[in-house]
């Protein structure tokens, strides 16, 4: 019984008992990439700290923003730390670009492997957890609740605790940029290679505890959008009159809740790998590295329908909105919708068919991966049949929604083409597969948030954004999208591999350079979005943007029923509703704003937990990243015990009076125009 | 699409007309945070859906090391799991004297429960410090890595229980058994259930199968 297991060899780290792994050689200036980077980001650091202070904006930060529980504002800061990380994440494709058209040419180039792989992996990572699923809950956040006529959500603090830890997790990566280093296992990290052995460094422990603290997040704001959407619709909105982006929000959400946990359970068996010495992943020791494959793409296929399935539901409302129709096939939309939600469990092997889990499994997931494309045929069908005979008006959402049908199509049959698994065989973990991501990414996921961007930001702003930048904005992705990726596709065909940082030959060169002056346009394309929100903040005066009215663009759904912006508690009445596309059916029964009537709102206040907890978090990710281990500690039980304490606050939530909602609203004015 | 333009008269209505009685939206609340805290518990089974699915891959990957039979002593994982079981039970008594505004009952049931499950842990800790001893740590192989990891996710599960259940009392205690803390007392009673439920499928399926088949 006793077997003698003492000759095992122990886990030890040799550490510091105070700084843990830190040293002054963790901070990388002899790096001149990454030293310029480092110049650069503290000078512009410097100067927004200095603009805050000087203008004495902390205080209207704090106690308007970061303690806030408003939904919509919650919604706003999502949004503005998926532009922040984008940028850095672009910053990141840019360097690879240049470095892959040095090295076709022939050169070395200047980023060495090492730090090439850190640059793909940060790419990847912080374009989907930091970017694009800011982008998507930003917008679940903002628009839902108004669409269903709710005042807030089902637990706002617990919107306001997700946001800050998404935040935790951004600042840790950006943390590993100039202390210490990132990963270097791609954005997956499959072992053995991010096992201890092959990665002894911070990197993949940053990208641990990034994503660790942050998939909370998401799991929690998951939990209360599906409770809020199932409890706090308003009276007469059923189910089937639920407007579609509401209806993408509810089942991605389904997605986040019935997937993340399995991200956070993954990630939790790599991390006791790395830091308890356990065999999960060891061959060696009875591990299996494959149970990770696996399991890692039964989080990750759901996750990539998390990103498209709310810009799906943006495209509907923006289609049906620009082309003056109710949606064509409102009822096949939402079976479509679900029908996706549930295929995207069915799936996941199809990351993997060079695995090796044999013919019939292969063609098993296949099949279910070509029978996908069906449902998502049926909504592009659907979307083409509402601008059939629609009175359709060229607006700025509008150009992204008919570049997205194109492109998004490509990348909908080179996903078919891959899905074979004889052809995967091929194509498998070339730039085929990058351009084929990418193709679905940016003309889905990209183009869908800049549309969703255009459409809704009068509506959280009150005025619009200027179309002329819009449009160079517009021109610059769609052509660099083209020229950056069409290429890859080629390229991927003659057998280039991904992640390559250096070439044998150059008959690639050109092809990489027309990659990389897609890059630029694009870049331009992101420059011209910045000067549109400088122009358009420049003018929000001018009649040419301003929106008095609440509904600028003749929307359909309730969300365009309240003011421009709307009020903290977003409806003076909870609406009510007897179909889909409410406000167009108000519109045409000449509806007014009530101006009599009014009575105490319930709403709840603002608290600062959900920075502190989030903040506490970050301390013990630091000190669990470098081994600080009374840093670590510390962080966690003053985070648990900050949470106790926010427990024994009973005094949570407040009424508006009355008085305070009729000046409120009667200061807003009863704009709404009759119908004609 | 109708053609003819309503008049105000057809208008339906399309706001309600709030009243000051706001219990209402109380009472919407509520039912909301049962929902949610449901849908976490789901979340919370998927994971142990994966730690289950890891033991069924590798819990028979024993390196050379020890395997369950050589391990497990069921007389006291059957004291254990009555002590968790057990502990289910006084805890439906605390609940129904809740419900019967009970409250030093309900205070006694609570405490009973969590003296079981403080039990509980007690032997679970006894059992791992036991293992390591014998040098059947995590780290020895794929198995016990697996074994360690589930059955010390449902321990820290059930350890913070306790720690909710402490803090819940001291809550009971400043502001009685309010609609707030009974709504409390009802999720922890989800959770503390639901630990039960896992410890079952743990029992039956790392323990009994482990040492029987």
């Amino acid at each position: 019984m006793a077997t003698d297991l003492t000759h095992l060899p122990a886990v030890h780290t040799d550490v510091h008992p105070f700084f843990g792994k830190l040293t002054w050689q963790s901070i990388p200036i002899q790096e001149p990439v990454i030293l310029v980077t480092f110049i650069g980001v503290a000078i512009i650091g410097a100067a927004v700290l200095y603009l805050l202070t000087k203008y004495k904006w902390w205080g209207y930060l704090w106690s308007e923003w970061f303690t806030s529980i408003d939904h919509k504002k919650i919604g706003i800061m999502y949004m503005v730390l998926g532009f922040i990380m984008f940028v850095r994440g672009f910053a990141d494709a840019l360097l690879m670009r240049s470095q892959q058209v040095l090295a076709s040419m022939g050169f070395e180039g200047y980023l060495v492997p090492h730090h090439y792989d850190q640059i793909f992996t940060a790419h990847g990572v912080i374009m989907i957890f930091f970017a694009a699923m800011p982008f998507v809950t930003g917008f679940m956040n903002y628009v839902m609740p108004l669409q269903i006529g709710a005042r807030d959500v089902a637990f706002p603090f617990l919107n306001n605790l997700s946001f800050w830890l998404t935040v935790s997790g951004a600042v840790l990566i950006m943390m590993s940029l100039f202390i210490g280093e990132f990963s270097t296992n791609g954005w997956l990290a499959y072992p053995p290679l991010s096992g201890l052995e092959y990665s002894p460094s911070v990197g993949m422990d940053y990208y641990l505890w990034a994503l660790n603290i942050a998939g909370i997040g998401t799991t929690l704001s998951g939990i209360n959008l599906v409770v809020t959407i199932v409890k706090m619709r308003c009276p007469g909105m059923t189910y089937m009159r639920m407007p579609i982006f509401t209806w993408t929000t509810l089942c991605t959400n389904i997605l986040i809740v019935a997937s993340f946990p399995v991200l956070a359970a993954t990630l939790a068996l790599i991390t006791a790998d790395r830091y308890i010495g356990t065999q999960f992943f060891n061959a060696e020791l009875g591990g299996n590295p494959m149970m990770y494959v696996n399991l890692i793409w039964i989080w990750g296929h759901p996750e990539v329908y998390i990103l498209i399935l709310p810009i799906f539901g943006i495209f509907s409302e923006v289609v049906s909105t620009y082309s003056g129709k109710r949606l064509f096939g409102y009822t096949s939309m939402v079976y479509a919708t679900c029908v996706i939600m549930v295929l995207s469990y069915l799936v996941w092997l199809h990351h993997f068919f060079t695995m090796g889990a044999g013919a019939s499994v292969n063609s098993f997931f296949g099949i279910t991966t070509m029978i996908i494309s069906i449902p998502t045929g049926a909504k592009l069908f659907n979307w083409l049949f509402t601008m059939y005979k629609g009175r359709i008006r060229f607006e700025l959402p509008m150009m992204w929604t008919i570049a997205f049908m194109l492109t998004f199509t490509i990348g909908g049959m080179t996903g078919v083409l891959l899905a074979v698994p004889p052809a995967d065989y091929v194509l498998h973990n070339s730039l085929f597969l990058i351009a084929h991501f990418h193709n679905v990414i940016i003309g889905g996921v990209v183009f869908g948030v800049f549309a969703g961007v255009t459409h809704w930001f009068p509506k959280a702003f009150g005025f619009k954004l200027d179309p002329y930048w819009g449009k160079l904005s517009f021109w610059g992705w769609i052509i660099g999208f083209y020229l950056a990726f069409m290429p890859l596709y080629l390229l991927g065909l003659m057998g280039v591999t991904r992640r390559l940082s250096q070439f044998e030959d150059t008959i690639y060169a050109g092809y990489f350079i027309t990659a990389a002056i897609g890059a630029l346009f694009i870049a331009g394309g992101i420059a011209a979005f910045f000067i549109q929100l400088y122009v358009s903040i420049r003018d929000r005066d001018t009649d040419r943007l301003r929106d008095v009215t609440g509904d600028p663009w003749d929307g359909r759904t309730l969300e365009w029923s309240t003011s421009s912006p709307p009020a903290y508690y977003n409806f003076a009445f909870t609406p009510r509703v007897h179909g889909i596309d409410t406000y167009a059916d108000m519109k045409r029964h000449g509806y007014q704003r009530p101006t009599d009537g009014f009575a105490p709102i319930h709403m709840p206040k603002y608290t600062a937990s959900g920075v502190v907890i989030a903040g506490l978090l970050t301390v013990m990710g630091f000190g669990l990243i470098w081994h600080i281990w009374w840093m670590a500690s510390g962080g966690f039980a003053a985070a648990i015990l900050w949470a106790i304490g926010h427990t024994f606050n009973y005094n949570r939530d407040y009424y508006v009076p009355a008085d305070e909602v009729r000046a409120t609203e009667l200061a807003r004015g009863p704009r709404m125009e009759p119908a004609e | 699409m109708s053609t003819a333009t309503p008049t105000a008269s057809d208008m339906p209505e399309y706001h309600v007309i709030e009243t000051p009685h706001h219990d209402g939206a109380d009472h919407h609340h509520e039912t909301g945070t049962m929902l949610g805290f449901w849908i976490y518990l789901m979340s919370d089974c998927l994971i142990f859906g994966v730690l289950f699915a890891v033991y069924a891959v590798v819990g028979q990957n024993y390196a050379a090391g020890p395997s369950p039979a050589d391990l497990f002593e069921l007389d006291m994982i059957l004291v254990s799991t009555f002590m968790l079981l057990f502990s289910s039970i006084t805890y439906g008594f605390a609940v129904i004297n809740m419900q019967q505004r009970k409250t030093a009952m309900f205070v006694l049931w609570m405490l009973v429960t969590l003296g079981f499950g403080l039990g509980f842990l007690g032997l679970e800790v006894k059992e791992f410090t036991h293992l390591w001893h014998l040098g059947a740590t995590p780290s020895a192989s794929a198995f016990l890595s697996a074994f360690f990891t589930l059955v010390g996710t449902h321990g820290l599960h059930v350890t913070f229980g306790a720690i909710w259940l402490v803090v819940l009392l001291i809550q009971v205690g400043l502001h009685g058994l309010t609609p707030e803390n009974q709504r409390r007392v009802m999720c922890l009673s989800l959770f503390w259930h639901f630990l039960d439920l896992i410890w079952i499928g743990v029992f039956s399926f790392v323990y009994l199968t482990g040492v029987l088949l």
